[in-house]
């Protein structure tokens, strides 16, 4: 009989110091975690193009943490934005739609300024703030906050704004994964 | 291909073969007193490796060939046939093995990447499962003749005349545990017993010895650490020089136990396995000082007589975590000024 | 003698150097054409200052320092300029970079060398300046601007490098043992500018000719030359401090912090070059060695391409290719049309024999080797482990980036795994993240930002079109107007002043401090929707003005019109306040705000509460007046109808007024009052004050409706009556 009640008791105290420490750990751990929206929001790349149908990324952000949204509507965020989204939602990763846009290399906007007529048509499409110019003048694009939205290229009257590939520049280079004769990558030898 | 351009000629296959190479020592000795057998175990248990770890690579679509020249398979083989008795029937050997190589060492991911060391898993695994065929050790003082010996692990038929008594006995690990039990005698008593021999059992004391040298070699050569093989050394030494000056009677010296059973080789070849153990050199010491403390514990306190698997085990669970929380200060964290 | 100091791993590959410095150094023929690249140094590229076609003469300056962490670059023979356009470059990527592409004229034609013999007595920011002119790096491989790295003073010891112990490499030592004397001098220029109290000049063993030149050389100064013991790297300025000085400089710390700084001899040569012969950084000794038949060193001009360097030292047929730099962290040349830069300590001829392709690499066995080895002191195999899963947040938290890459670790990895391409690979991707992330952040900055003009626009609109709408109505409706429009005046000159403190707030919130931006965001949201709230205003009053001039016949409904005018005037007024202490209480300027006593939460919640009760009472109100509105509209005399709408009004316009007082008192309360004693969190006040203000708009609105529905209902009665 006592050995019964020994053993309660050493349950009890357990389970109470247990619940002790967990408690602690809870309250001393304890994470502050961003609103769901902004953590989505961080993810995105900030392109602002409305390519996955939202006027804009917060609000696509919105309506993936609603649930309202697929997590690859994204092109410029490209396969790692939705693998980046998919371990945040903790959901599987799912490709690209078939025929839905597809992700490109990173552009930027380039107005041909002998064409530029001044309209100021494009500034109002930028999303970014990213062109200069004002009426019946000159409007250029400050390439390096343009978000390569192509925003700009539709209201153009005379259709002198192009995309240019940003490309490999000594900044931008990094160093690829390292493929090494590796003999164990089994598929690769056969 | 990036920098740098030239490399030490140093791999995986030369460390292994060296490893091997300081096996050699203790191999010979333990030959020497125990008889053909050793060498059959030998046999089996590399070619039982040999030929899993070829049918596991070929599963696994990797290329046999070059994951069999790294010898890390005969190396677990051997080090398993070293810690079985040396006359245990033929099957029990092989399973050992399989379980060793398929289970412990490629279902795991292969070379590299299993978190138990593969020859205490497929030890553990026979002395779990066959404990009695497990305690049949060999008898060092009656050896059979070399064709008896193998007809006995192949067979199990003993020579006629031959009593199993005086062919097998339990080691003196086992023997010492159980008289114990009885109750009947003290350590000092047991211990002079020719079974005994000078320090830890006829010809266990010298095998030991054996495996000191191979590790001293390998320590020269610098492919082990000191820190593992001495600090468990010293944790088994910690543990059984108190409790044996508190009570000779009961608690035999650190000496025995260093000698005894698969101290040694665990020392400088299972505990210093680069995959199980830790990288860090303080997780190192911790390792190693723990596998000593646990070996003696369950030796003594526990159910199984030789229990350095058991210990080695519990601590590869461990490693992860030793190493996390050992990471060495970097460059420049440490100290300003520094010493010379 | 100072006792020297050791540093954790390192290893001692074949050295290889005997088979260059056999001879002395050499001159190779001048090149027909040289390939300058604008990048030879870290930081900004030069900036070209001479044109395509121009003749330059050798010295001349061909492009200069773009900022401070820069340097100026020159012409190393005289000739024309041909081309200032991309061409091969020797960088690891293989990627082409923009080279002046000078074609020598034969002469070799030296403008007028202007040295700088006041260097003893000039400010030392006049040296640095002329250094930085004079194009001088750190020619150890680093090629950092040396006149950013004179810049401390008084240290405590200057440590010159002279260790130089990647294999094959001798340019150095050939430099010490030929041109001891100038290295000297450069190193006597150095002390005048840093000061140091010793000077030890650090050179291996394994090179006794160059220990006894620079011995020789440095008799009759205090100058220490120290012989350290030969072991990869030793050279690195880090180790080599830690060798001479048993100082650990961490990383991302300077060494100069802890009083030490390193130069290379090569780089302490060319200061002496530059300094008293006003001879620019042209040329470099480059060690030619490897395949080929005559390895030396040679004084080699910048920009000559690689290709004729080797060409000249005879690289054997079966050379494959040109390494440039050491074997132990140099780099294959992508194309070796490229040019020397002041990199280039080093171009090996590299075949099959001397460096064999690594056996196939095998999983790592965690070994700990590279433990062993890493002069860095961190566990390679974790970091491999991690850069190889792309877990490079881990890998960062085991420091990864104070892996200085000097390949030791993969050098003695007997699983040959080329393990620094992968902490090549994972620093490269975080940095490449972390440029993501930063244009992510501008492009949200500048996109919100955006999103607040446009509303901002549209409501300045609506104002201006509510303005016109109520000068127009005035003389119409014979109203005394003009006491609106006088308020609406200085309002508006308000809500410039406060859009201009928003706009302030997302400047400085663009500039990246992190907790006021949390503030200026409120602050920010509090003016977007005042904005939106003077609009609805507007709107109302706007549609009152209509209506006072649609039925400017009837006395009764002008009134209402007044009133309803009044009302949104005073409104306006209110919700400018809210706006100005949300904004105030939301810029960084007023750190008080934080600290606000408990007792002005507690009258936010009481402006909350009094402000939930008004907005049941002005709904009631609503409904009240569209029921009477109903009711009136078939048969109901236009008294009675006006009489419940007056009556809806004035129940809305007292709750408003209570609203507004609470809300006043605490939007006052909250910036003005700035007793410490009791610490509250700010963002607490702040968003009580927020909700208290949208209640008290919500409010507003709901009265305004009730105002405007009482209004609609009235006039088809007017009519009618
Ligand atoms: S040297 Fe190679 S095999 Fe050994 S631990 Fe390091 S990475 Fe692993
Ligand atoms: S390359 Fe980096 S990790 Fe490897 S040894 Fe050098 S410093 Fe250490």
């Amino acid at each position: 009989m006592s050995g019964l009640l020994l053993a309660l008791a050493i349950m009890a105290a357990l389970a109470v110091l247990l619940g002790a420490v967990l408690g602690f750990a809870s309250v001393k751990f304890k994470v502050e975690a961003d609103p769901l929206v902004d953590k989505i929001d961080a993810v995105l790349p900030q392109t602002q193009c409305g390519q996955c149908s939202y006027p804009g990324c917060r609000p696509y952000a919105t309506a993936i943490a609603a649930g309202e949204a697929d997590i690859n509507r994204c092109p410029p965020g490209g396969e790692d934005g939705i693998h980046k989204l998919a371990e945040l939602l903790g959901v599987d990763y799912k490709p690209f739609d078939e025929g839905a846009a597809q992700p490109k290399p990173k552009s930027v906007a380039l107005i041909n300024e002998e064409l530029c007529i001044g309209c100021t048509l494009c500034i109002q499409a930028c999303p970014v703030d990213a062109i200069l110019g004002s009426a019946k003048q000159m409007h250029t694009i400050i390439a390096s906050e343009c978000t390569g939205c192509e925003l700009c290229i539709a209201p153009c009257p005379v259709d002198c704004i192009r995309m240019v590939p940003v490309g490999t520049t000594l900044k931008n280079w990094k160093w690829d994964y390292p493929v090494i004769p590796i003999a164990s990558i089994p598929t690769k030898a056969a | 291909m990036h920098s740098p351009h030239i490399a030490k000629p140093t791999t995986v296959s030369v460390i292994m073969l060296k490893v091997l190479a300081a096996l050699l020592p203790g191999l010979i000795v333990y030959v020497h007193f125990y008889g053909i057998g050793v060498l059959v175990q030998l046999a089996l248990a590399t070619g039982t490796a040999l030929l899993a770890e070829a049918a596991m690579l070929k599963l696994r679509g990797l290329p046999v060939d070059f994951f069999l020249r790294d010898y890390s398979a005969v190396l677990t083989a051997w080090l398993l046939a070293l810690a079985m008795p040396p006359l245990g029937a033929w099957w029990l050997i092989v399973v050992a093995t399989l379980f060793a190589i398929v289970i412990a060492k490629q279902l795991y991911g292969g070379l590299g990447n299993n978190p138990f060391n593969p020859a205490m898993v497929g030890f553990a695994v026979a002395i779990v499962a066959f404990p009695a065929q497990m305690a049949q050790w060999g008898s060092p003082t009656v050896p059979l003749h070399e064709l008896e010996q193998l007809a006995y692990i192949f067979t199990r038929q003993l020579p006629p005349g031959a009593a199993l008594d005086a062919v097998v006995s339990a080691t003196p690990l086992d023997f010492l545990k159980t008289q114990l039990l009885l109750g009947d005698h003290s350590v000092p008593e047991l211990l002079a017993r020719p079974l005994y021999g000078h320090v830890a059992g006829i010809g266990g004391e010298w095998i030991a010895l054996g495996y000191l040298v191979g590790g001293l070699f390998l320590w020269k050569q610098r492919l082990i650490p000191w820190q593992t093989p001495l600090a468990m050394l010293a944790g088994l030494a910690a543990v059984a020089t108190p409790l044996w000056l508190y009570d000779p009677l009961h608690f035999a010296n650190p000496l025995f136990h260093l000698a005894a059973g698969a101290t040694m080789l665990a020392a400088f070849f299972i505990v210093t396995d680069p995959v199980t153990a830790p990288t860090t050199p303080r997780g190192r010491l911790i390792f190693g000082f723990l596998v000593g403390v646990l070996t003696y514990v369950i030796r003594v306190f526990g159910g199984f007589p030789d229990s350095v698997a058991f210990a080695v085990l519990i601590m590869n669970i461990a490693v992860p975590f030793i190493d996390h929380t050992t990471q060495p200060p970097v460059f420049g964290a440490k100290r300003k000024g520094g010493s010379a | 003698m100072s006792t020297l100091y050791s540093f954790h791993g390192g290893i001692h590959p074949p050295e290889n150097k005997q088979q260059s410095t056999g001879r002395p150094i050499g001159t190779p023929p001048l090149p027909a054409r040289l390939y300058l690249p604008l990048n030879q140094h870290l930081g900004n590229p030069a900036t070209p200052c001479v044109a395509v076609g121009e003749r330059v003469l050798k010295g001349q300056r061909i492009a200069k320092a773009d900022g401070a962490v820069s340097a100026a670059l020159h012409a190393p023979t005289s000739g024309t300029v041909t081309a200032i356009a991309p061409h091969a470059y020797a960088h690891p990527s293989g990627l082409a970079e923009t080279c002046i592409v000078i074609d020598a004229d034969g002469r070799d034609e030296w403008q007028p060398r202007q040295g700088f013999p006041l260097w003893q007595s000039t400010e030392p920011a006049e040296v640095r300046r002329f250094l930085r002119d004079m194009g001088v790096v750190g020619l150890g491989g680093a090629v950092f601007p040396t006149s950013l790295k004179l810049a401390s003073t008084h240290l405590d010891t200057l440590v010159i490098n002279g260790a130089e112990c990647e294999p094959y490499i001798s340019c150095d030592d050939l430099l010490m043992r030929e041109r001891a004397a100038d290295i000297v001098s450069g190193i006597a220029i150095v002390v005048r500018l840093m000061q140091p109290k010793r000077v030890l000049i650090g050179i291996e063993d394994n090179k006794p000719e160059a220990i006894a030149a620079m011995r020789a050389a440095c008799a009759g100064s205090d100058y220490q030359v120290v012989a350290v013991p030969t072991k990869y790297p030793s050279g690195g300025a880090k180790q080599l401090i830690r060798i001479l000085t048993g100082i650990e400089v961490p990383h991302g710390v300077r060494s100069t912090d802890l009083g030490v700084q390193c130069f290379n001899v090569g780089t302490v040569y060319t200061v002496a070059r530059a300094v008293e012969h006003g001879e620019p950084v042209i040329s470099r000794i480059v060690t030619l060695t490897g395949a080929v038949a005559r390895p030396q060193n040679v004084e080699a001009l910048l920009g000559t391409p690689a290709a004729e360097l080797m060409a000249w030292a005879g690289q054997a047929p079966n050379s494959d290719g040109v390494i440039m730099g050491g074997p132990m962290m140099g780099f294959k040349l992508a194309d070796t049309a490229a040019g020397l830069t002041k990199a280039g300590n080093c171009l090996i001829a590299s075949s099959a024999e001397l460096f064999p392709p690594r056996p196939p690499a095998m999983p790592c066995i965690r070994c700990g080797e590279c433990a062993d080895a890493c002069p860095a002191e961190l566990q390679p195999m974790d970091l491999y482990w991690f850069a190889k899963a792309k877990n490079f947040g881990k890998a960062q938290e085991r420091n990864l980036f104070d892996c200085i890459e000097c390949g030791a670790c993969s050098y003695v990895c007997p699983s040959q795994l080329p393990l620094v391409d992968y902490y090549r690979f994972a620093k490269s991707e975080i940095w490449a993240a972390e440029r993501d992330k930063k244009s992510a952040d501008r492009a949200r900055t500048r996109h919100e930002f955006r999103q607040f003009r446009i509303e901002r626009e549209k409501t300045e609109k609506a104002q201006r079109l509510a303005e016109h709408a109520a000068k127009t109505a005035a003389p119409q409706a014979t109203l005394p107007t003009p006491t609106p429009v006088a308020t609406d005046k200085p309002a508006e000159d308000k809500a410039a002043a406060i859009k201009a403190a928003m706009e302030r707030a997302a400047a400085l919130k663009a500039a990246g401090s992190a907790t006021p931006a949390v503030q200026s965001e409120d602050a920010k949201q509090a003016a977007i929707r005042a904005a939106m709230e003077r609009a609805a205003v507007n709107k109302a009053a706007r549609e009152a003005a209509k209506e006072a001039g649609a039925s400017s016949a009837a006395p009764a409904p002008s009134d209402d019109a007044k009133k309803a005018a009044i009302q949104a005037a005073m409104e306006r007024a209110a919700a400018q306040k809210a706006a100005r202490g949300a904004a105030s209480l939301g810029l960084p300027e007023t750190p008080a705000a934080p600290i606000v006593p408990n007792n002005v939460l507690d009258d936010a919640k009481k402006a909350a509460i009094q402000a939930a009760m008004a907005r049941a009472a002005a709904k009631k109100a609503e409904r009240e007046a569209s029921e009477a509105g109903q009711q009136a509209q078939p048969a109901a005399p236009a008294a009675h109808a006006l009489d419940d709408a007056k009556k809806a009004a004035i129940q809305a316009a007292m709750e408003r007024a209570a609203a507004r007082k609470a809300e006043r008192e605490h939007a006052e309360a909250a910036p003005a009052d700035k007793a410490p004693t009791a610490p509250a969190p700010g963002p607490a006040t702040l968003d009580d004050a927020k909700k208290a203000a949208i209640q008290a708009a919500m409010e507003r609105a709901a009265a305004r409706k009730a105002a405007r529905d009482a209004e609609q209902h009235r006039p088809p009665q007017d009519k009618d009556s």
